[in-house]
């Protein structure tokens, strides 16, 4: 240590600290760095037929850059998850103007021109990248691990979901007919995306507000509850006192009006 | 060896005695056990009273009986729910049957409502039998009290009974409340965190009385074992009690019957409690037992594993009470926020206040008055036992169907998020619409309501003069068409004149011989001007004269009228009559 300190002040030591940095920061971004294996000539041939399908299907609202109009968002810093999320559940390209783009079956497109469409927008400005399948597993009930790593997902779910998207993932209304959609039997990587995007009125839950492991529980617990049986009988979309009330006014109070009708004209 | 039955001499002074304690002997209305009970009791002579009472019969004198059944089945199945349920807020990691809750921290409240659900026999049926009755009760409470005060039956000498049942149907309503916040899961929790929010909004002491009821900072450990108290307790000790009362009155003023051949005033036409009614009723018990039960065994109800345990911090869409709070809910989003003001240092809620805390004593007030409000106008002391049809009285049952109109629409307004969804809509649209409806919507409501009650009494009246229409067109030899008109039988034209038309009460003399103005005749003018609104418009039933004159204008009649003893025949039928 002795003779390093005595050669600090080398007129050489200020380059030689700088070319370590550099050395050290870029050797920490070659390993952190997302790569691609074959990151060639397929990957360029992927993001250009991206781009050509970007501009045949998207340009229009999203301007032919990605860089937004009046009719649609910029697109920089998006990254494939929310292209991935969007177009896969139908929501993308929109039908309609409205004031939310609905989810649809009839899915335009295939997952490979999918794939690359979300590699083109990925290539305009780093964003979330579809989540690794680590996370997108849904832990199956069993063990006690398990069992509480659902719960603990339970306890997530309720704090940050369930206010628009009903205790039960049935859905809730949000302002001027906007609305959070109902979360059963949606794929785990599209509730994943969802979260790490914020399509729509949602807001983003990134990886610092929810650990990828627990959005992993999460997604879980709703696996866990959509797959249970109903203990109850019908569920009445588990909408709450709402649809109860309607049951207590039309079916419940109308049998039973309906009994006292024909014991009414019963002779005695 | 007992003396008591022997001979003594001096018995033969009191020969006589025992010549009338062997009368007594043979002439025992009962034997048996009967005679055993009745000479302990004396009840004999009330029980017969009472097993000879005549009661009407008319589904919708059933309404009644629904909540009361209903509300029996909520006492009954409630016991069984005291066995387990633990009504305590401290704090334990879950480790029961429902999988997704493994190892969450509940409340002894919300475990025990989820052993009751999941690990005891019988449990979730026996809840939700107790909760789906729970529901009926209250919607067969109002549901009675619209038969009650659209027919005009809450008129001399019935108005402490309406007055009862008002209060009846408060207390059916907070019992409700009191258990919907028992099992302490997100959506009970929640909804004693809106209470707690409405008890602070009350001006000046809010904050006060909310640590008063919390006994502390929500949410405490207090408020599920209080309301616990007064859900097994208090609540259904005033409901049995004042129930008792209102039924005894029953018995004591006669049940009112529709109008019809051979009812009067004085009378009851219809069948005894023994033993035609008391088989109906009871079975009538049997059937809502049943069908309750179906709906219970079918239909899930308060799903509250799927709520999750309460904490303060969640909360979820489709957040409401229980339908018969709804209104009140429906009010707090009716109200807009700038109704908020800080004055004196003290904030006024007035976006919450009025509707949490004021609408319920001002609704359950203005339906609690309402029988003496119309006997003011009326003027009207005489005894009232046969029901007004709905359309005689227009003016009352246009009140009534505006006062549904203002309900409703405050307690639609509690389910504007599920409507917004179901009907893809704004949710900002529907909540606008019904503000603008709360205003709009009572007096077109009534304005419309009086007119069909009006247009229906003019068809009353036509059909009176002129007959049914029988479909059957006649071609004269000249050529002309004619429908041709059945004439009523005098049962069927009973129902179409019996009732009486009251005149507008109207002011004569509004000064005293000395031209000094008077002060009774200004409270009789407010009450004119009610008169007027109420009596203004009228359609006078058919009088004989009229009867007569419109028969010979038709000529002979073309279907053979009953004469009245026929009719008295058909009369017959009806098997008891109970004079008063």
């Amino acid at each position: 240590m002795k003779a390093l300190a005595a050669r600090r002040r080398h007129p050489a030591a200020i380059a030689l600290l700088i070319l370590v940095g550099l050395l050290v920061t870029g050797g920490a971004y070659s390993f952190a760095a997302p790569k691609d294996a074959n990151a060639s000539a397929a990957a360029a041939d992927t993001v250009a037929q991206g781009k050509t399908l970007f501009l045949a299907n998207c340009a229009s609202c999203h301007g032919t850059g990605a860089q937004g109009t009046n009719e649609g968002p910029s697109l920089y810093g998006v990254g494939a998850a929310a292209v991935d999320f969007q177009m896969s559940t139908g929501r993308m390209p929109m039908t309609s103007p409205n004031v939310q783009a609905p989810a649809q079956q009839d899915i335009k497109f295939t997952s490979d021109q999918i794939a690359a469409i979300a590699a083109f927008v990925a290539s305009l400005a780093p964003g979330p990248a579809v989540p690794d399948q680590q996370y997108t597993t849904v832990i199956e009930p069993g063990t006690q691990e398990n069992n509480e790593a659902i719960a603990r997902g339970g306890e997530i779910f309720r704090v940050n979901c369930a206010m628009c998207h009903n205790f039960a993932g049935a859905g809730g209304a949000l302002t001027r007919g906007k609305y959070a959609p109902p979360l059963q039997g949606i794929d785990p990587v599209h509730i994943y995306e969802a979260m790490v995007t914020g399509p729509q009125s949602m807001p983003v839950f990134s990886d610092t507000n929810i650990k990828p492991a627990s959005k992993q529980q999460l997604i879980s617990y709703l696996h866990a509850i959509e797959n249970r049986p109903e203990q109850g009988g019908m569920t009445l979309g588990n909408l709450g006192p709402v649809s109860e009330g309607l049951f207590a006014w039309t079916f419940g109070i109308g049998i039973l009006i309906g009994c006292a009708i024909w014991l009414g004209k019963k002779a005695a | 060896m007992s003396t008591i039955n022997e001979e003594r001499p001096a018995d033969a002074l009191r020969a006589h005695d025992a010549a009338a304690r062997r009368d007594h002997e043979e002439t025992r209305p009962l034997g048996g056990i009967a005679g055993w009970v009745d000479d302990r009791t004396g009840g004999t002579k009330g029980v017969s009273t009472l097993m000879k009472k005549v009661f009407p019969d008319h589904w919708s004198f059933m309404l009644g009986e629904i909540a009361m059944y209903s509300m029996i089945i909520c006492l009954l199945t409630g016991v069984f729910l005291t066995f387990w349920f633990i009504p305590s807020m401290t704090q334990s990691p879950y480790d029961g049957s429902y999988v997704p809750l493994q190892g969450v921290m509940v409340s002894d409240a919300y475990r025990s409502t989820l052993d009751i659900s999941f690990d005891i026999r019988g449990g979730l049926l026996i809840r939700q039998i107790h909760h789906w009755a729970a529901l009926i009760f209250v919607v067969a409470v109002f549901c009675h009290m619209a038969r009650v005060f659209f027919t005009g039956a809450f008129r001399k000498p019935r108005e402490i009974n309406w007055v009862f049942g008002t209060i009846l149907s408060l207390l059916a309503c907070i019992e409700g409340f009191a258990g919907y916040s028992l099992p302490d899961d997100l959506l009970s929790g929640t909804g004693i965190r809106a209470m707690n929010g409405f008890v602070q909004s009350i001006p000046v002491i809010g904050s006060y009385m909310a640590y008063f009821i919390f006994g502390g900072a929500f949410p405490g450990e207090l408020i599920i074992p209080r309301l616990y108290s007064l859900h097994i307790l208090l609540v259904p000790a005033a409901l049995v009690g004042l129930f008792t009362a209102h039924i005894l009155l029953v018995f004591l003023q006669k049940h009112t019957q529709y109008p019809g051949p051979g009812r009067t005033n004085n009378n009851v036409v219809g069948y005894p409690f023994m033993p035609v009614y008391i088989a109906k009723a009871g079975g009538f018990f049997f059937i809502v037992f049943g069908v309750i039960a179906l709906i219970s065994a079918v239909v899930s109800i308060n799903p509250i594993w799927g709520y999750g345990p309460y904490d303060p911090s969640p909360i979820t869409a489709g957040s409401q009470p229980d339908w018969y709070m709804g209104f009140a809910d429906g009010a707090l989003r009716l109200l807009p926020g700038f109704l908020e003001f800080v004055a004196f240092g003290f904030t006024f809620s007035m976006n919450i206040f009025p509707g949490s805390i004021l609408l319920l004593p001002i609704m359950w007030t203005i339906i609690g008055i309402y029988p003496f409000v119309e006997k003011w106008v009326t003027g009207d002391d005489r005894e009232h036992h046969l029901l007004d049809r709905p359309r005689n009285a227009p003016a009352r049952t246009g009140i009534g169907v505006a006062g549904i109109v203002l309900y409703s629409v405050l307690f639609f307004a509690a389910g504007n998020d599920l409507m917004a969804i179901k009907l893809h809509l704004s949710i900002n649209d529907i909540t606008n619409t019904l503000r603008v409806l709360f205003f709009i919507g009572p007096p077109i409501a009534y304005w419309i309501t009086k007119r069909i009650c009006l247009s229906m009494q003019q068809y009353d009246r036509d059909k009176v003069l002129h007959g049914r229409e029988t479909g059957t067109i006649w071609r004269h030899a000249n050529g002309e068409f004619e429908e041709i008109h059945a004439p009523l039988t005098p049962r069927e034209r009973w129902h179409l004149v019996q009732q009486e038309v009251q005149e507008p009460f109207v002011v004569t003399e509004t000064t005293d011989a000395h031209g000094v103005a008077n002060p009774v005749a200004r409270k009789d003018q407010w009450r004119a001007k009610l008169s007027h609104f109420y009596f203004k418009d009228r359609v006078d039933p058919v009088t004989p004269a009229e009867l007569e004159a419109a028969h010979h204008a038709h000529g002979p009649a073309l279907a053979t009228e009953p004469t009245e003893t026929e009719a008295a025949e058909t009369e017959a039928s009806e098997p008891a009559i109970e004079r008063h």
